[in-house]
């Protein structure tokens, strides 16, 4: 559905997105990880048509963004970061608007808006202002307005930004379930986010992908899983020099410290049964292990390990 | 065209909802038809519409700058701008769009004076119709013009303030090129190209009830080089 291909771009002297490829597949929910300023966005705005790529080309249910504009906006739908919207018309006149737009006639258009105002749940102020409602009142007019096409492809960019916690449920329930029939892809620095409601994540990073796949697949790749998590009392430099003579041990860290106790956060080889060796250092160095578990890799240490890169 | 049409209508009624749109009708017209009342009846007491559309020139440099500032730098500011360039609209269809409902809301203001001021007239007096029609002719002209001029700097600016200057001083430039030169001493050739460029002047010849070629050619040459100019702005963003 979607192909994009060494996509880059500056501004200036900025890099904001560097020989990006990736491809997604009718159906899928994509997510876009990464800090603010990773290129999110601008790679959105080439996919939708707002700007130019430098370098690479892009196409969008077959049609490539640049020389199809047209094409590709009629078969996408675009909500850009904080759902930019005309505040001095209603809501109901503004959906009216983006449905002419789209070329959607007579009851046709009625229809579609009754449709969304249904979906997006916007019952209640169809009639109002738009600069009137509340933030997530307008997220939820410009969801309805990337939408009112039926659309195949949702492009979404940081759709639930600056919600309260009941709204962000709401919201991503709705995405979810658009989510089944459609392809969507939603940029965010949320990692609960993409947790929540995609099934594949890319991760950006300073303009370029560092990881592409499904959530499961890029959180084993990163650490090997394998991680441990020990309290101990003793003197540290023995504790760390017990460490070390573990074969199977990759890296460890002194994270915290409670009383006499260290905390320390042992990384091991992909596949291995590291407690055991821990424990067995342990019991033959005499040093007093109160506490040791296995830790779950998450996307969020993931996100950190690729994101702040240069230190490792 | 149902797309011009989908944005003129939007457009059109969005000037219903700004107070600059109601403030620019009612002041403007107020203002002009006291103006010319007072002067009508103090000064020259002929039922002719002569200083009225030299006070409504006035009143267009003043006003119209005011109301076109919003056009595009308002988009560009609001991040809608970003919503149109991705919805499927050619960009000369957004330029088309936003002039044509300009235009109209410019058509609307000289309605209400038409139906106003040389009504009062043909009670009073039997005022000669051809030069009434060629002012309003030359009015409408001028004030296309103006907006043409104003839409095209709304949209190489997202300050709307400064949208607001640029306009007034090229639109001032238009209508003063003439007045501006006389004090040079030029060439002939020079002159009567600048006395071409100038909108008063054309103006002038309009206003006598002559409508003569060189004069609609120039004012659609100046609306059509400013929609030009704003039709490039947009579509810039698209350019590789």
């Amino acid at each position: 559905m979607i192909q994009v291909e060494g996509i880059s771009k500056n501004f200036g002297m900025v890099t904001a997105v560097s020989k990006v490829s990736f491809e997604i597949a009718k159906g899928e929910v994509v997510g876009f990880l990464g800090p603010n300023g990773a290129g999110k966005t601008t790679m959105m705005r080439i996919l939708t048509g707002y700007m130019p790529a430098d370098e690479g080309t892009a196409k969008v249910a077959g049609h490539d963004v640049f020389e199809e504009s047209m094409r590709v906006r009629e078969s996408l739908g675009y909500l850009p970061e904080n759902a930019p919207l005309y505040l001095d018309m209603r809501v109901d006149g503004f959906l009216d608007y983006v449905a002419s737009i789209r070329g959607i006639k007579g009851q046709k258009k009625a229809d579609a808006i009754k449709k969304m105002i249904a979906v997006c749940g916007l019952g209640g102020v169809i009639k109002k202002q738009i600069g009137e409602l509340s933030k997530g009142y307008k997220q939820r007019v410009g969801l309805a307005q990337a939408m009112i096409h039926n659309p195949d492809i949702l492009v979404l960019d940081e759709p639930t930004s600056g919600l309260d916690p009941n709204q962000i449920r709401e919201i991503r329930a709705l995405m979810k379930e658009l989510g089944r029939e459609k392809t969507v892809i939603l940029s965010t620095h949320i990692l609960p986010e993409v947790e929540a409601t995609c099934g594949r994540v890319i991760i950006i990073d300073k303009g370029r992908v560092v990881a592409d796949g499904t959530i499961e697949a890029v959180t084993k790749k990163s650490r090997g899983g394998n991680v441990h998590v020990i309290m101990v009392r003793g003197d540290k430099d023995r504790i760390e020099s017990g460490l070390k003579t573990i074969p199977d041990v990759v890296s460890f860290q002194a994270v915290g410290q409670e009383g006499s106790l260290w905390r320390y956060e042992i990384v091991g080889r992909e596949g291995v049964h590291l407690g055991e060796q821990i424990f067995r250092m342990a019991a033959d160095s005499g040093i007093s292990l109160a506490e040791l578990r296995r830790e779950k890799t998450s996307l969020e240490s993931v996100f950190q390990q690729m994101t702040e890169g240069e230190k490792e | 065209m149902d797309r011009v049409w989908a944005i003129f209508k939007k457009e059109f009624t969005g000037y219903f909802n700004s107070l600059m749109a109601y403030f620019f009708l009612v002041v403007f017209l107020t203002a002009i038809n006291v103006l010319f009342m007072w002067v009508m009846f103090f000064r020259s007491r002929t039922p002719a519409m002569g200083e009225y559309f030299e006070l409504a020139i006035i009143g267009f440099w003043l006003f119209i700058p005011a109301i076109t500032m919003r056009m595009w730098a308002e988009e560009k500011k609001l991040g809608t701008l970003e919503l149109l360039m991705t919805l499927p609209v050619r960009d000369g269809e957004a330029v088309a769009g936003k002039f044509l409902a300009s235009l109209a809301f410019l058509a609307l203001t000289l309605l209400l004076s038409l139906l106003t001021i040389p009504t009062a007239l043909a009670y009073v007096g039997s005022p000669d119709w051809g030069p009434i029609i060629g002012g309003y002719a030359g009015l409408f002209l001028l004030g296309a013009s103006f907006i043409a001029v104003g839409l095209a700097i709304s949209s190489m600016t997202e300050n709307q303030f400064i949208a607001f200057l640029l306009t007034s001083i090229i639109c001032l430039a238009l209508l003063g090129i003439a007045e501006l030169f006389q004090l040079v001493p030029l060439p002939g050739f020079v002159l009567s190209l600048v006395t071409y460029l100038d909108a008063g002047s054309h103006f002038d010849s309009i206003g006598r009830g002559v409508i003569d070629s060189r004069d609609v050619v120039y004012y659609l040459s100046v609306i059509g080089f400013f929609l030009f100019l704003n039709y490039r702005a947009v579509t810039s963003r698209r350019w590789k």
